[in-house]
Formats: structure tokens, C-alpha cells, sequence
């Protein structure tokens, strides 16, 4: 008989893993990607492999770089590309989504030591480091299907929007013509992977069924947005569509099922998440309406980061049993 | 009322329907001078004395201790040292077994008539919990506080392990007989049993039989570990909170395990101390034939997985008790204790996840959704990173019992319940400056 292996208890462990939790949300996007392929064609389809396979290249560099164990196993890094890539217009040129990749990865999750330790989100935050530095090229909106009526961009087009004069367009949330039906469906301009709620639905559903995020974050950030466009049209008398539409249009959905619920950067505790939904509500509904910028889900959910720390901090469960503190005793 | 409750397992109940088998009678037996929480016992026999069956081997003038019987006849060869899987030592009494199994003249049943005298009667029995935790019976049947109920361990939360289970459905009236010998000495007026759903048979079966007992009632728990551990159990059947520091009595209650209340019916009758008991054999597929076997105490663990056709060649990782919160077995020839209610074998981790490398954690809250107690295992983890005992302290930390939940829910997999162990260590140390 040979050596026995020993160990502490316990011995068994659960099959969940990072790597299928990763997979699972990219899964998760499917809809999400084939929805936005349909609107925008085949580049869609290109752009989110091309940044998935980036953000991997960049992982992968870092880790090396840091001489660290490599990460790219573990699906993350593919993760927020998907999701960089669903938060671009389909007109992007390459060479803009590779540096969103980039900064995603390597300065955003990699220098403040890789997954589990980024603070703000990395496709969020790399979305706003592309807005803030190619502002007109990451604003330029096609009409869905129009690579249908005119040829369509190549896909490896470095002109970006300029090449596409005519087609393109304000987002419905800027506008506020869209019919309510073709924003659920998704047959409206904006970012490849936000504009079909339908699409975003599905793989929300999923998420929450497959017990990988707890359904109080999207509950409390579209809840939020809603009661507080609800009181605005209250107070200044529009119709009551128009709640449904600040839900529907802008990045919403995709940020509160997917960007608000990202494990690392959000708190732990239901509580926590509740707290931060409607911090992101709140922010998104103020931006929209006050700041100068026609979207704020990407920086209410980049904010409301900033602050997970401290909710964790003051969220904290209550052990059974535990002996309240003194200075609560004294009260 | 919401229950509390960990995570879901397996379950692995191979074993529910192997009727209880005896152990051939081993060539040797090692009987360690400490199977129990508390003072390790003096041997009373020295090398070349012999011995019978029931014989006191052990014993020691501390409250918090349990005296040692032999569990066969033969004669003493060997008395040495023995480390503990605690890391500590005590002395081992090695006997070799004559074949005769003739019974000591001081085995006959005690005369009870009273509380001291019941009490009494447990502590020579040698009976400890034997459910795992292995506290000597005598000290928690006098508890100093009032205590209204006697809560029945009956959940068998563990994969794998059957014991209990055999226990109840084989003799079912030797359970009810125990739980009404505890409640009479020592004048406690309600009992509850507590068994998970999914062990539906023994359920029935004690329920039927406790129909002619006022004050017994049968609970199901849900099937979400820990169920046995004493402070989900009581909150569960019972809807108290056991605080920190304070003891079941605290709250009215004693929680004893369901084979324990057995032994002590056959103990009254018999007067045989405890010197063996029902052990599930299981595993993965080394095990040729799984079992429920009744085996001496002292017995090595190498004889009893011989008994269940274990292939030791491909044989890696032994445990004593259940896959969540067993003890890695480092030899084989180490013996069965009393509190020893399974041994498995498996050629590898028992789980293929066990084995990844831990990865960093992802803050995805797991480990606190699974933990019974809603401790936070993340902020542990950090504050110990810290050596920051005050946090620790905080965090509640000396509340964990290691139940295993948050390790086993991690994705990352990392050591989160044994990281809180050397949390709680620390702040010991610290408590002791």
C-alpha cells in the first residue's frame, strides 16, 4: 500500500468553478450577440470576437510581463471583452476596440493586481476611457439593418463613421421617437449588444435562474430609474410610456444585468446589492436629466464602484447568535 | 420560520439499506487512552496483564473525561505512546485478542434509582457523544442550568454515513427506551428527534413509535448540511438561538445524538460499557462491499476495510466520518474510536474539484449564502491576512464550526472554512496574552 493523502476537512467541494461562472455569463450574452448581429450585421459578430480575443492577448502579456501565473483560463479576461465589445458602436474601428481592450485589462483589472482586486469594472470603465478619447467615433449610431441597403463597412474598416455619412443616427434616448416595440425588440440605433432588452431578458433570466446573480440588483437599479422617471412625469405631466421607455432605451438593461452584478466590483450582501441598484438608478436617472451627457448608466455604475467598499463595510450579515455590540447594548 | 441551513450534497446513502454486520474479531486491538474532549485516561493495565471483555482499562480522576473499557479478552503486549489526530499524545493499550471474548465479571447492569445514580451509571459506561464531537455523556446530562428539552441528533447530515440511520430501523425501541431513561433521571419533559426527509423510513417508524409516549414528538429537517450541527438543530426543531459563549443548556436544551440515547437503553439492561459500535464503510469504488459493520473499539481501521473488500493498493485518501467534516486518516493501522461513525475509502479526492489549485476569490458571495451562521468568510479571510484580531473578533469569527460549507460552495476554491481554523487560532492566542 502506498503513501495516504491527508487533508483538512472538508474533502468534497461543489462543481461550481470560476472558469464555468465566466463562461456561463458569456453564455449568458448570446442573445445578446446574435441580436446585435441581426441589427448590425456581420461586423457585430467580429467586433466581439476581436475584442474577446484582445482582452485574452492583453491577460496574457500582463500576466507574463508580472511573471504571474497566467489567468487566462479562467474566462474573465474573454468576459470583459465580450462585454467591451457589446458597449461599442458596430462602427468602431479596430484599432479604437483594441485600446479599449487594452486599458480594460491591463491598467483597469491587471495593475491593481488582476481578478478579484480591480475596483471599477473593466468593460464599463473601458467604454468611458473610449468615450472621453474617441467621443464622435464611439457616439456615431447606424440605423439597424443598414448594411443591407448599403455596403456594408468592412471589417477591418479603420475609417470608422465618417465612411457611413447618412446612416447614422441619434440613440432613441436622445431622440425619444422610438416606439416602445421596436426598443423591447431591439430594431433601434445604439450600442451592438444594448439595444434589445428582449435579447438582454433572455440572458438575465438565465443568469438568475442559474442562481449566478442575485435578481435584487436589476430589481433595484430598473425599480429605481423607474419610480423616480415615474415621479417626473408626475410632476411635469407626460405620459406614463414614458417610464417604460427610460427602461427601455440607453444602455440600462445590459448595465443592470450584467455590468451592476459583476461579482468583483459590486458588494457582497443582498443588502449591499440593493444599496448599490438604486445608487445606480438614482445616478443614471441624474445624469440623464441634469449632466450633459445624453447616457449615464456606464458612469452611474462606474460611481456607485467607487463606493462598493464602504457598502460592503456597512452591510455586513448579522452571525446568528452574535452578541450585539457594547455601544448598541448601551443604547 | 426560516430554517437554517448550508448547501445541498449528495448524499451517497450507498449504505441505507446494509444491515448492521459484525466485524470479525480482530487479531489486535489498540485502544487510545483519549476518545473523548477532555482529560486523557491513565492505563490500569500494565504489559502482560490480560484482560476480558468490558474490563475497565482507563481512567482518570478529571470530571471532563470518560473511562475506557476493553472491547475484547486476550492480553496486554504493548502500552506506548499514540498522537492524536489533534496533534496531541496519549497512551495506547495494544491487545492481543485471545479469540475467547469471555466477559469481565464486573459487566452487569447498574442499579439506578435515581438522578445521581444514572449519572453515575453513564459515566462508567464510558459513553461519549458519538456523533463525532465524542463529549462525554455524563457531563452533558448535568448541566447546571434548567433544561426543558431533550433534542434527538438524528439528522445524519454527512454523506455517506448510515450508522444512525441503521440504528433506527433496526432497533427503533431501543432509541425510545433511551429517550425515556434520559427524561425520567433527569426530569426533562419534552423530547423532539430530528431527522432529515431524507431518511422517510426512520421517520415513520419513530414516529409510530413514540405515538404511545406523551412528550416525544418526531421532526423532520430539511435536507441542507449542516442539519446535525447543535445550533442549527436547535434553532431548527426548537426556534431558540444558542448565543455565542453560552452552552444547549443556555437555552434550555441538550442535544444528544440518536445512537448515543441507544447505547444508553442497552446499557442499562446489559451493563456492557461501550466497547464497540456501528461504523459505515464506504467510498468509491476501492470499496468492493460497502457496509454497516459493527466493530470493537481499538480495532484497525486496515482490518475493518479488509472486512469491506477495500483495494488498498489503489486506496489514497482514508477519513474517519463523513467527506464534510471527517479527519484524514494517516495510517491504517490507526483504530476505530468511539465517536467513529463511518471510515471511507477513495482512491483520489472524493470530489474531482477538490484537487484545482485555488484561484483568487471573486468577492461572488458564495461562502456567505452558505454558511449556516451568515458569517462573513471573505472579511474573515482578509482581517486574518492582517493578523488583526479585534476584526476578527468582530466578524465573529469564534462562531465557526468548521462545518465546511463556505469550502465546499468556493468557485475559486480556495481554503475559506480552513482559513477561518487559523483565524480562530490566532485569536486565541491572542485572548491568552
Amino acid at each position: 500500500m502506498g503513501l495516504l493523502t491527508v487533508s483538512p476537512s472538508p474533502h468534497i467541494r461543489s462543481a461550481m468553478t470560476t472558469q464555468k461562472i465566466m463562461l456561463m455569463v458569456v453564455l449568458a450574452l448570446v442573445p445578446a450577440i446574435i441580436s446585435g448581429t441581426i441589427f448590425f450585421g456581420p461586423r457585430a459578430l467580429f467586433l466581439v470576437v476581436f475584442c474577446a480575443v484582445v482582452s485574452m492577448f492583453t491577460e496574457l502579456v500582463c500576466r507574463a510581463l508580472m511573471k504571474k501565473e497566467g489567468t487566462i483560463s479562467d474566462g474573465s479576461a474573454m468576459l470583459t471583452g465580450v462585454l467591451l465589445a457589446l458597449n461599442l458602436p458596430v462602427t468602431l474601428p479596430l484599432w479604437q476596440a483594441a485600446i479599449g481592450c487594452i486599458f480594460a485589462i491591463a491598467v483597469v483589472k491587471q495593475l491593481f493586481g488582476g481578478l478579484g482586486c480591480n475596483f471599477a469594472n473593466p468593460a464599463i470603465t473601458g467604454r468611458i476611457f473610449l468615450l472621453l478619447s474617441v467621443g464622435s467615433d464611439m457616439t456615431a449610431w447606424v440605423k439597424p439593418f443598414y448594411y443591407l441597403d448599403a455596403p456594408a463597412l468592412g471589417l477591418f474598416e479603420t475609417t470608422g463613421s465618417q465612411a457611413l455619412d447618412g446612416l447614422t443616427g441619434a440613440t432613441p434616448l436622445a431622440s425619444g421617437d422610438a416606439g416602445l416595440m421596436e426598443l423591447f425588440i431591439g430594431n433601434v440605433g445604439g450600442s451592438i449588444g444594448e439595444t434589445s432588452a428582449l435579447a438582454i431578458l433572455i440572458g438575465g433570466i438565465f443568469l438568475i435562474a442559474a442562481k449566478l446573480i442575485h435578481p435584487s440588483t436589476p430589481a433595484a437599479y430598473l425599480g429605481s430609474l423607474a419610480a423616480l422617471t415615474f415621479v417626473q412625469v408626475l410632476v411635469t405631466g407626460g405620459e406614463m410610456t414614458e417610464v417604460l421607455y427610460a427602461l427601455l432605451s440607453g444602455g440600462v438593461m445590459l448595465g443592470a444585468f450584467f455590468m451592476a452584478t459583476d461579482y468583483v466590483t459590486t458588494p457582497i450582501t443582498v443588502k449591499g446589492k440593493i444599496i448599490f441598484g438604486i445608487g445606480c438608478g438614482i445616478l443614471t436617472f441624474v445624469i440623464r436629466e441634469f449632466a450633459s451627457m445624453p447616457e449615464g448608466c456606464s458612469f452611474s455604475i462606474l460611481l456607485m464602484n467607487l463606493l462598493t467598499p464602504y457598502i460592503d463595510k456597512f452591510t455586513r450579515t448579522t452571525p446568528v447568535g452574535a452578541k450585539k455590540e457594547k455601544k448598541e447594548a448601551a443604547k | 420560520m426560516r430554517k437554517l441551513g448550508g448547501i445541498k450534497l449528495s448524499h451517497h446513502k450507498n449504505t441505507e439499506n446494509c444491515k448492521s454486520v459484525s466485524l470479525p474479531l480482530p487479531a489486535k486491538v489498540r485502544i487510545p487512552m483519549s476518545m473523548h474532549i477532555g482529560a486523557p485516561c491513565e492505563p490500569l493495565v500494565k504489559k502482560g496483564d490480560t484482560v476480558t471483555v468490558g474490563q475497565k482499562i482507563g481512567d482518570t480522576e478529571a470530571f471532563m473525561s470518560a473511562p475506557i473499557h476493553s472491547s475484547v479478552s486476550g492480553k496486554v503486549t504493548a502500552i506506548a505512546d499514540y498522537r492524536l489526530s489533534n496533534g496531541r499524545t496519549c497512551k495506547i493499550v495494544e491487545i492481543q485478542t485471545d479469540g475467547e471474548q469471555s466477559v469481565c465479571p464486573d459487566v452487569k447492569p447498574p442499579e439506578v434509582n435515581d438522578k445521581a445514580g444514572f449519572l453515575k451509571a453513564v459515566r462508567e459506561s464510558g459513553l461519549v457523544g458519538m456523533g463525532g464531537a465524542s463529549f462525554p455523556a455524563h457531563v452533558k446530562l448535568a448541566p447546571k442550568q434548567e433544561v426543558d428539552t431533550l433534542c434527538i441528533n438524528a439528522a445524519e447530515c454527512e454523506p455517506y454515513i448510515t450508522s444512525d440511520y441503521r440504528q433506527m430501523v433496526e432497533a427503533p425501541e431501543e432509541v425510545i427506551d433511551g429517550v425515556l431513561q434520559v427524561m425520567k433521571y433527569l426530569s426533562i419533559p419534552k423530547c423532539v428527534i430530528g431527522i432529515e426527509s431524507n431518511k422517510p423510513e426512520a421517520i415513520r417508524i419513530l414516529t409510530e413509535k413514540a405515538k404511545a409516549h406523551s412528550g416525544i414528538t418526531v421532526h423532520t429537517l430539511p435536507c441542507t448540511y449542516p442539519q446535525g450541527a447543535e445550533k442549527v438543530l436547535i434553532y431548527n426543531t426548537l426556534g431558540r438561538i444558542v448565543m455565542e459563549g453560552q452552552l444547549p443548556a443556555d437555552q434550555g436544551a441538550i442535544v444528544m445524538n440518536v445512537s448515543s440515547v441507544a447505547f444508553i437503553s442497552r446499557y442499562l439492561k446489559t451493563g456492557m460499557p461501550m466497547i464497540s459500535r456501528m461504523v459505515t464503510v464506504d467510498g468509491d469504488d476501492v470499496i468492493g462491499k460497502r457496509c454497516n459493520a459493527v466493530v470493537p473499539v481499538g480495532t484497525p481501521v486496515k482490518d475493518v476495510l479488509a472486512f469491506a473488500e477495500c483495494d488498498m493498493e489503489r486506496a489514497e485518501r482514508l477519513l474517519y466520518g463523513g467527506p464534510m467534516m471527517g479527519v484524514s486518516i494517516s495510517d491504517a493501522e490507526d483504530p476505530v474510536i468511539k465517536a467513529n461513525n463511518a471510515i471511507l475509502a477513495f482512491k483520489k479526492f472524493p470530489s474531482k474539484e477538490a484537487s484545482q489549485k485555488a484561484s483568487a476569490c471573486i468577492h461572488c458571495g458564495r461562502c456567505i449564502s452558505a454558511c449556516p451562521l451568515n458569517l462573513m468568510p471573505p472579511d474573515i479571510c482578509r482581517a486574518y491576512a492582517a493578523k488583526d484580531t479585534d476584526s476578527l473578533n468582530k466578524l465573529k469569527v469564534m462562531l465557526c464550526m468548521n462545518c465546511g460549507c463556505c469550502t465546499y460552495a468556493c468557485p475559486a476554491k480556495r481554503p475559506v472554512a480552513e482559513t477561518n481554523q487559523f483565524a480562530k487560532v490566532l485569536v486565541m492566542a491572542e485572548g491568552k496574552k
